[in-house]
């Protein structure tokens, strides 16, 4: 079983600075992280090839052994069935490198680099694009998963996406995970919508974006880490991609951003103190008339 | 792109006429200089509902017409009862390719974030997620999308200029629902999808329903519990204020983490983002991780022992005090009645 994880690196929330002559988001100097969402992605992706791993020793009545291979080898079939393995993939500059090498340390097999100067601007759609046509040349996967949304473009769009250029079902905010059956499994999940959780059984292979229910992410290990650096990641360009080009980068995307701007403050707190009985009386009065004499049923 | 639920037209729906009303007729006042076809009710562009289900109550459908949709288009099978992306996704196409829209919204609810980029992508068009604001560009009649990103830190104008559709998803209760007009007129199109669009590798097995009635991303006023609450047993205390305010309770990651509430409570980054007409947030500190997942609603209070505490940053009024002794007169308060008054 080999399961794809598609990650993204985004600029730390609480570092974001905007440059207000130009209207763009300032990234250099900004310290860069895993998207903090697609840790439950890494952290699921691992545990189901755990799970597959004994689900398949159980049948077969040995351990199944988990080979990393090369991404470059990915392309090749595995014909060992049993064997499973966790590729991470993630589309950005060259420094995203770092990103996929944390989630090595963590535990993937290998991970592949998508980065090119062609693709630089893409909005979700040509993100899709582009990432569905490196999912492809992976090839004979049976799990894509995704965190929710990334923390910095916050869309959620691009799992999805991914999902209808590949033409396969997608299961989008997965809180549970359950893998039926050994060689040819199935999923069981529950879905988070507004009212409560759908429990969806779905056919393999399929596209998943889970949120924080589904997982708690380990840590990186030392042994992890230094494996981390030593695995050799793959940069795929244009070259290496069946992509028409005139449908990738700003220019190829539907969507263009005309201008970004910071949210006006106009909130100014007005704060009280309420430290004995009078003074809890008077705030809580004060609240009451301000607030919810208007909005209260 | 209108939501039901058992058959029941959702709210969402009619927060999204109000939306397409007002772009219905900016479209026609600012013409464009290649003359944008002119359809239906008086001047102003067609606004059509789009509605997939099974069995859909008629009223509701009418209902749509008398908040301003100039015609209902409902498909309906058993297998559109409940949402699944595949058959949604190929019946919606079907429709893209018929009806020819120039703009379709759909809500930002984990409906329509999940069909809308699935039938963007195929339909090779724009799409713009969780939109707050709607507009029409003049000169070029384009649509312009505003939405929070980076957390709600920055805010961002979108278009679509060369492609079309034009997409949008909408943050529900970013808007009212259109007015209803008694005796309003408009066409109901009902469509049997065909049998080659309703396939689906997914299957829908159970629903478990939340423990909570109301959910956090359709209340008007959420109460937040964070940390200062400092153990489960208090967090009766905090509830009993939320339902007598007939408010979604919901809570901080530390909260959740503790595992005093369940995750579908989480409010901040890593859980859901709300903007409600009031926050009121209690024992809250405000991480950014918190801020980034609530700063948009509409008024936001808070109740904390820190005068310092950051939540008080992008509050409007807040209480400095200990939220054991505040919250109790403040429940007390709310269940006699003072904002009853006058």
């Amino acid at each position: 079983m080999r399961i794809i994880v598609a990650i993204k690196q985004v600029p730390e929330t609480k570092s974001v600075k905007m440059d207000e002559k130009t209207g763009t988001v300032i990234r250099e100097g900004v310290e860069a992280i895993v998207n903090p969402l697609d840790l439950y992605a890494i952290e699921t992706a691992i545990e189901l090839r755990e799970t597959f791993s004994s689900l398949v020793a159980r049948r077969t009545g040995h351990e199944s052994r988990v080979t990393s291979h090369g991404a470059r080898t990915c392309a090749a079939r595995t014909e060992n069935a049993g064997t499973s393995e966790v590729i991470g993939i993630s589309m950005g500059p060259p420094k995203a490198v770092t990103a996929l090498r944390e989630a090595i340390a963590m535990g993937f097999d290998s991970g592949v680099l998508v980065s090119d100067s062609a693709f630089a601007g893409s909005d979700t759609w040509a993100t899709s694009y582009i990432l569905a046509e490196a999912i492809k040349r992976i090839g004979d996967f049976s799990l894509v998963i995704c965190g929710e949304r990334a923390t910095d473009g916050d869309t959620g769009q691009v799992g999805p996406g991914i999902a209808s250029f590949l033409d396969l079902p997608v299961v989008s905010y997965v809180s549970k995970i359950e893998l039926i059956g050994g060689l040819k499994p199935t999923l069981r999940v529950n879905r988070l919508v507004e009212d409560g959780y759908e429990v969806l059984s779905c056919s393999l292979p399929c596209i998943l974006t889970v949120v924080k229910e589904v997982s708690v992410p380990r840590l990186p290990t030392l042994r992890g880490k230094q494996r981390a650096k030593r695995t050799e990641i793959p940069v795929w360009g244009r070259d290496d991609l069946d992509v028409d080009l005139s449908k990738v980068g700003v220019n190829g995307s539907p969507t263009r951003v005309v201008k970004i701007f910071r949210p006006k403050v106009t909130r100014q707190c007005e704060k009280v103190l309420a430290k004995d009985d009078e003074s809890i009386k008077e705030a809580v009065d004060k609240l009451a008339h301000l607030y919810l004499r208007l909005l209260c049923r | 792109m209108a939501e039901q639920k058992d058959g029941r037209v959702q709210r969402i729906s009619h927060e999204l006429l109000s939306r397409g009303l007002e772009l219905a007729e900016k479209l026609v006042a600012r013409r464009s200089s290649h003359g944008s076809r002119v359809t239906g009710h008086g001047s102003r562009k067609k606004l059509s509902a789009v509605i997939l289900g099974h069995n859909i109550n008629t009223n509701d459908l009418e209902e749509l017409i008398e908040r301003g949709a100039d015609e209902v288009i409902a498909m309906e099978a058993a297998e559109l009862e409940h949402f699944l992306v595949e058959p949604y996704a190929a019946c919606m196409l079907k429709l893209i390719e018929r009806y020819r829209p120039e703009i379709i919204i759909a809500g930002a609810t984990s409906t329509g974030r999940t069909l809308m980029p699935y039938v963007a992508v195929k339909a090779h068009a724009g799409l713009t997620a969780d939109c707050t604001g709607l507009d029409i560009e003049g000169e070029t009649n384009n649509l312009l999308q505003t939405r929070p990103a980076i957390g709600g830190n920055i805010m961002a104008i979108i278009k679509t200029p060369k492609f079309r559709p034009q997409m949008s998803t909408v943050r529900p209760r970013s808007t009212k629902p259109a007015p209803r007009q008694r005796n309003r007129k408009g066409k109901i199109i009902r469509l049997v999808p065909s049998k080659e669009d309703l396939g689906s590798r997914i299957a829908r097995m159970d629903f478990i329903a939340n423990e909570e009635e109301q959910s956090l991303g359709e209340a008007d006023i959420v109460v937040v519990v964070g940390r200062g609450i400092k153990r489960a047993e208090n967090i009766p205390l905090v509830r009993e204020l939320a339902d007598s305010l007939g408010a979604a309770l919901g809570a901080s990651r530390d909260v959740i983490d503790r595992g005093w509430l369940s995750y579908p409570h989480q409010v901040g980054l890593s859980g859901h983002t709300i903007s409600p007409k009031l926050y009121i947030g209690i024992g809250v500190s405000g991480a950014i991780q918190h801020l980034a997942g609530m700063q948009t609603s509409e008024s936001i209070v808070a109740i904390n022992s820190d005068a310092d505490a950051p939540i008080f940053s992008v509050a409007d009024f807040g209480i400095v005090g200990d939220l054991f002794e505040v919250v109790p007169v403040l429940t007390k308060q709310i269940k006699d009645g003072i904002f009853r008054e006058k």
